[in-house]
């Protein structure tokens, strides 16, 4: 099972395989433009914008994870809070070093994704929706001994120092650019994973768990591998939430609320898709900004629009959008053309 | 004694685990679902009995019965409206609208109720109890014990002795196969979730009898009621009862010790049968 020619067009008759179309190469331009069009926006537009939509990034990013893990790897997780929190807490702790907090956003990858193997042994002894609980038991532990720490601020959390000598406008531009950093390398990370080993093995998985194993698919590696991934985007994430909000609360950053975000998303989005948790994401920020003031029912609202997507529309939006145009800004996939025919 | 106060704490404690995680224990054992929601079933019980006994001339006792019934017939509709929808919609939708499920529930609670903590009050009942020496023995402990014991053995004499439960049991083995043979797999399916929002309306007003809730304990409910299924056994009845018990003497006796360990004591246990023996206290048969 070679991997190694795959980019390669293979020709064979009158057919040619590929894995990107016209269409797709002009949305993966369209995608890069928007990314340049984003960076330059802090010379642009009011503070106001950019901060929030640093809590949009955020939200891409987390959701590109929790998509990769459950969509492709198969592990619906209900405990990938307990990775924002460890990031959040190492942005704290390297700040306390010495360490800048931005640079500290890029430990706290390492370090969720260091933490996520122990904890990948544990939670892959359980399979299925008990995987999903398990992991958020194994969240609250990680909050509960946390809360322990009395140098980390105990039950109470703690602010983040280190930051205090750079003026506001250069502080929320670089909080803008991390996280905006932060959500293209979570994206293009998803991207790049699948198109390599790893998606082949986890495309395998999903069509035939038994026949892959037999095809000596080295299952649980590519599944540990996504594990890590995804726990170090999430470690990442939650760097640029502490680094964001100047502060660190126990509770708030080990919330669950995380995983509902990061569900609602991908499944309103489309699970399965690298672009589910783009549009998802948009469509979950549009409703949380129109309506911040009614409380919590746009949690509510995004709930009933979440279980009947999962019931009705299993596939999501972008399901839809592929289902009538084809599209597929980021092709993992082959797709067969005609040659002959030109 | 303290110690061994702690110990009887601790089993009356688990007996309460052990009636929430029985519904969990017995929608995973039939249908292969683990219901997220669950805990938060258990709460809008006791906001439901809250609501009666406020607004009604009912007793308490009354208000019970008939949130038993309301959640007994929602379980029904639950699952032929919704649950069995998502069986068919892939692997992970019945974890997605489960999950949904929990989210709203609890929103609506809060905007419903608020975010402040209620009791649902019993008079000199919450505070009565045996003494036996230093040990005390609350009426409302034997309660939630009584009631774990009562619906485990109902739930297993209906599994074996009635035509429902034994067809209950071919759905579980061979859902295909116990349609051809004559079951109803949708009919059943929704009798074990009736049994099951039945069994944890009662864990949610026996919590509410004995401390203070609020909308969002649901969460925790469900955690410790997974923990107990876990520790115990997956499908195994008897395991989850054996599994709520341990779970609630290591919260109670670590927390004799230190009342802040208490929870994390418990996960401790949980982690650490999940490490040493995934398998449970009492496998299931054939699984």
């Amino acid at each position: 099972m070679s991997t190694t020619r795959e980019t390669a067009p293979r020709v064979s008759g009158g057919f040619r395989v590929r894995r990107d179309s016209r269409l797709s190469r002009y949305g993966m331009l369209g995608l890069v433009a928007v990314c340049i069009g984003l960076a330059g926006l802090p010379y642009v537009v009011y503070e106001s914008v950019t901060s929030s939509l640093v809590t949009l990034f955020v939200l891409i990013a987390m959701a590109s994870m929790w998509n990769l893990l459950a969509g492709f790897g198969g592990m619906a997780s209900i405990g990938q809070q307990a990775y924002v929190g460890i990031g959040g807490y190492t942005v704290i702790w390297a700040a306390d070093q010495g360490i800048n907090p931005f640079l500290g956003i890029a430990v706290a990858a390492l370090f969720s994704a260091v933490l996520a193997v122990p904890t990948s042994l544990l939670a892959f002894r359980l399979r299925g929706d008990y995987f999903a609980v398990g992991t958020w038991v194994i969240a609250e532990v990680y909050r509960l001994l946390v809360i322990k720490s009395d140098s980390l601020g105990g039950p109470s959390g703690r602010a983040l120092t280190g930051l205090s000598d750079m003026g506001l406008t250069a502080r929320n531009a670089a909080t803008y650019w991390a996280a905006l950093v932060v959500a293209v390398v979570c994206v293009a990370a998803g991207y790049l994973l699948l198109r390599g080993r790893v998606g082949l093995s986890l495309t395998a998985v999903r069509d035939d768990e038994i026949a892959a194993r037999a095809a000596g698919v080295d299952v649980t590696t590519a599944k540990r591998i996504v594990y890590l991934v995804s726990a170090a985007g999430c470690g990442a994430a939650g760097g640029v939430v502490v680094v964001d909000a100047l502060s660190i609360q126990p509770t708030a950053i080990f919330s669950v609320q995380w995983s509902a975000y990061m569900i609602f998303i991908v499944v309103i989005g489309g699970i399965g898709y690298l672009e589910g948790p783009l549009l998802g994401a948009v469509v979950f920020f549009a409703l949380q900004q129109y309506l911040a003031d009614y409380g919590t029912w746009y949690l509510i609202l995004l709930g009933v629009v979440a279980a009947a997507s999962a019931v009705w529309m299993p596939r999501g939006l972008w399901g839809q959008v592929v289902h009538r145009t084809g599209l597929r800004l980021f092709p993992v996939g082959y797709r067969l053309d005609r040659t002959d025919q030109q | 004694m303290g110690l061994l106060n702690a110990v009887v704490q601790g089993v009356l404690l688990g007996g309460l685990y052990a009636l929430y995680a029985a519904g969990l224990s017995l929608m995973f054992g039939v249908m292969r679902i683990v219901n997220l929601a669950h805990g938060d079933l258990g709460v809008v019980a006791a906001y439901v009995a809250l609501v009666l006994v406020t607004h009604t001339f009912l007793p308490v006792w009354a208000a019970v019965v008939v949130t038993v019934l309301l959640s007994a017939v929602a379980g029904y509709l639950l699952q032929r409206l919704l649950l069995q929808r998502s069986l068919s919609s892939g692997p992970l939708a019945t974890l997605l609208v489960t999950f949904g499920l929990s989210v709203i529930l609890q929103n609506v609670l809060q905007e419903l109720f608020s975010a402040d903590t209620r009791s649902l009050d019993t008079g000199t009942f919450a505070t009565a109890a045996i003494h036996l020496g230093e040990i005390s023995v609350s009426y409302l402990g034997l309660l939630g014990l009584g009631l774990a014991l009562a619906t485990i053995v109902g739930v297993q004499l209906y599994l074996s002795r009635t035509a429902t439960g034994r067809m209950m049991r071919a759905a579980s083995d061979d859902p295909e196969v116990a349609t051809l043979v004559g079951a109803d797999a949708r009919h059943v399916y929704a009798v074990a979730t009736s049994i099951a929002l039945a069994s944890v309306a009662l864990a949610g007003m026996v919590f509410a009898m004995r401390s203070s809730f609020s909308p969002t304990i649901g969460s925790m409910s469900l955690i410790f009621a997974f923990e107990a299924v876990v520790i115990g056994g997956l499908g195994s009845l008897w395991g989850t009862l054996l599994g709520g018990l341990g779970l609630g003497l290591a919260q109670s006796i670590v927390g004799y010790y230190d009342p802040a360990d208490s929870i994390l004591a418990g996960h401790l246990l949980f982690l650490a049968v999940l490490a040493l023996r995934p398998q449970g206290i009492l496998a299931a048969r054939g699984t």
